[in-house]
């Protein structure tokens, strides 16, 4: 290797700019090879809200995430957690840009036409655009929060986006295909930390129970679905998260059982006995969501016409 | 040649150390540790790697430490001022770029304080260290980032700085920290391009961002050319770091590379570098440039630069409030290990 050179020992593979760099910038199209074709037949707009509300989903959660970055209790949690949020992300782009081909209407008006419509989505629509479960938008709190957040979400999209690669749209057959693993993953890194924290300490198991009770409430929101998406689930385009429920409680159950955290106890049965609202897929959300929407847009939209 | 009491004296320190470090067995004699610091040299002489079971002179294990914690130390500060643009970045590309560079930064922390636990130190203790502010991290971290071009210029004059200095160290004689630089080198490398790359787009997108990217190149420059060091005259470690093939090069000799890398680069941008002595010297083969303000390095390295503060009580808020969180994974991992040895014993 050419070491004595500060670049030549780093730009073997370079090709494209002579020997100033050692590796290009792009990236290869993670859908290259996927039929695009819209599913024929299907209410597309309803899909197009349907895949919105999932990719808004991955945005926002991946957004709190990336709030943790510098402030996670060991540096290999800094990288785990970097890791989940950089596949949700990815997860986002390819689902927000899919919502936006599935049904272009719901690409902002007056956004420049030079931004991609995945960005489009994400930093031009306000807060009652958004589409997310309200789960993800709410402030982190302490790590046991986190955890208790991420066992939830990942295993409540594991079970529908597992469903999706059956999906009658290719895209998000493909999307889904994609992102099972890495789910399966952000799944098992949850549920082996609550077990550390539940069985761990006096102070952790409080912590890992408390972080369980206030989300909680959050929980029966996951399985509804609203009136202008549900066509897309009659096409086979999307799938009924209510379908998944009875999976969800089933993995919550034992891994609040080996972590010590009991079986589930008034807090399950307090969701369960109200009806359940579909509020984040129908626009409504906490507070939260617009002071997340002010920061995440805030360069975006100064620089309405800047290129990045 | 050390004497015999010098040889003696470094022997008994370097059995004090760690699971990494040279342990001897106690029949270890003068011979035996003489024939060593033989071999020792003659790896450095020709020019091939020291391991850690390798026996190594104290001092120079020492010189590692430092020189390994304080890079370690950079990678892990250095996540901050890059890492406050996450939740802002203007698309969603650039927030995936820039969550994947932070990702590896913390990364380059983790291969570096491993190396130097090859040594015998140990992670917590570098840690406790750098927040007590007895181990330093690069100076270059103490300064803010005021737009989201400083992400760019960061990529492009910090981590082309850092690539300098580190592509040599790849050749280090210490083979734990030539093999972590030659992975972290490469990662530095397309670092380096994203952030050019940003800085191309913003600088065919508006007047004001363009006006960004010339303001931060003009904040960064400096302090970029400071990330070398002080001028050789005035640096006490170059020569033995030298001798020992710790370092290969001299920090000026670096610098210079720098400069003569990065000029065309700023021209090709279409910014000027904030320096009027900057002009090519033919009969050198070298841009001269200006006189550097050594006070203002020696400032921030003492503590006044504009974030010195912040950075280190972020570091220190993020251990104190994730103690709990590590003391839980301790003791869940001790009643699974007793529940283990409970279980074999039963089967046994």
């Amino acid at each position: 290797m050419a070491v004595d050179n500060a670049y030549e020992a780093l730009t073997e593979d370079s090709r494209d700019l002579g020997d100033r760099w050692a590796y290009g910038t792009g990236f290869q199209d993670p859908l290259s090879g996927v039929d695009a074709t819209l599913p024929t037949g299907a209410d597309l707009p309803a899909a197009a809200r349907h895949v919105l509300g999932l990719g808004d989903d991955a945005l926002v959660m991946a957004h709190r995430l990336s709030e943790w970055c510098t402030h996670a209790p060991e540096l290999e949690e800094e990288v785990a957690l970097a890791n989940i949020a950089l596949d949700l992300l990815g997860q986002a782009r390819l689902l927000l840009a899919r919502a936006a081909q599935l049904d272009p209407g719901l690409r902002p008006a007056g956004v420049a036409g030079h931004v991609p419509d995945e960005d489009a989505l994400a930093f031009f629509r306000s807060a009652e655009e958004y589409r997310n479960v309200r789960l993800v938008e709410v402030p982190h709190g302490d790590f046991g929060h986190l955890v208790a957040r991420l066992l939830v979400f990942s295993t409540w999209r594991l079970g529908v986006v597992d469903r999706l690669t059956g999906s009658r749209d290719p895209v998000v057959a493909a999307v889904a295909a994609k992102a099972v693993p890495e789910i399966a993953y952000h799944r098992d890194h949850a549920a082996g930390w609550t077990l550390r924290l539940g069985d761990g300490t006096d102070e952790s198991h409080r912590r890992m129970a408390r972080g369980l009770a206030e989300v909680w409430p959050l929980v029966g929101e996951l399985f509804t679905t609203a009136d202008a998406e549900r066509p897309a689930i009659a096409d086979g385009v999307g799938v009924d998260p209510a379908t998944t429920r009875a999976e969800f409680e089933d993995v919550l159950r034992r891994v609040r059982g080996q972590a010590t955290l009991g079986p589930p106890g008034a807090d399950l049965r307090r969701d369960g006995d109200a009806p359940a609202t579909a509020w984040g897929r129908t626009g409504r959300h906490t507070a939260a969501l617009r002071d997340l929407l002010a920061e995440m847009q805030s360069v975006a939209r100064a620089h309405p016409e800047g290129r990045w | 040649m050390p004497s015999a009491e010098e040889v003696m004296t470094v022997t008994d320190r370097a059995t004090g150390h760690g699971p990494g470090g040279a342990r001897r067995p106690p029949e270890a004699t003068l011979a035996d540790e003489t024939e060593a610091q033989a071999r020792f040299e003659r790896l450095i002489a020709q020019d091939e790697r020291v391991e850690p079971r390798d026996w190594m002179p104290e001092a120079y294990r020492a010189t590692l430490i430092r020189q390994v914690a304080q890079h370690a130390h950079s990678e892990i500060i250095g996540m901050q001022p890059e890492g406050a643009w996450l939740t802002r970045a203007p698309s969603l590309r650039r927030k995936a770029i820039l969550l994947a560079k932070v990702q590896d930064e913390a990364g380059h922390g983790l291969y570096l304080y491993s190396a130097c636990e090859t040594l015998g130190a140990d992670r917590d203790d570098l840690t406790e260290k750098l927040v007590s502010g007895r181990q330093k991290y690069s100076s270059i971290f103490n300064y803010p980032t005021l737009s989201f071009a400083d992400v760019g210029v960061i990529g492009w004059l910090v981590d082309g700085a850092a690539i300098c200095n580190q592509v040599p160290l790849c050749r280090s004689s210490y083979g734990p920290y030539a093999r972590a630089m030659i992975r972290i080198c490469k990662e530095e490398s397309f670092h380096q391009r994203q952030g050019y790359e940003l800085l191309m787009t913003m600088m065919a997108g508006t007047e004001e961002q363009r006006a960004q990217v010339r303001d931060a190149v003009d904040r960064w420059w400096w302090p970029s050319l400071m990330m070398f060091g002080p001028p050789d005259a005035a640096s006490p470690n170059t020569a033995r770091s030298m001798a020992w093939r710790i370092k290969r090069h001299t920090n000026d000799e670096l610098r210079q590379r720098f400069v003569d890398i990065t000029v065309p680069q700023a021209e090709a941008l279409g910014v000027t570098l904030p320096d009027p002595d900057l002009r090519w010297n033919a009969e050198r083969g070298h841009y001269d440039y200006g006189p550097i303000d050594w006070d203002e390095l020696a400032r921030v390295i003492r503590g006044d630069g504009p974030c010195n503060a912040e950075r280190i009580e972020t570091r220190r808020t993020a251990l104190r409030d994730g103690e709990w969180v590590r003391q839980a994974a301790a003791a869940y991992a001790a009643k699974r290990a007793a529940r283990d040895a409970v279980g074999t014993g039963v089967a046994g």
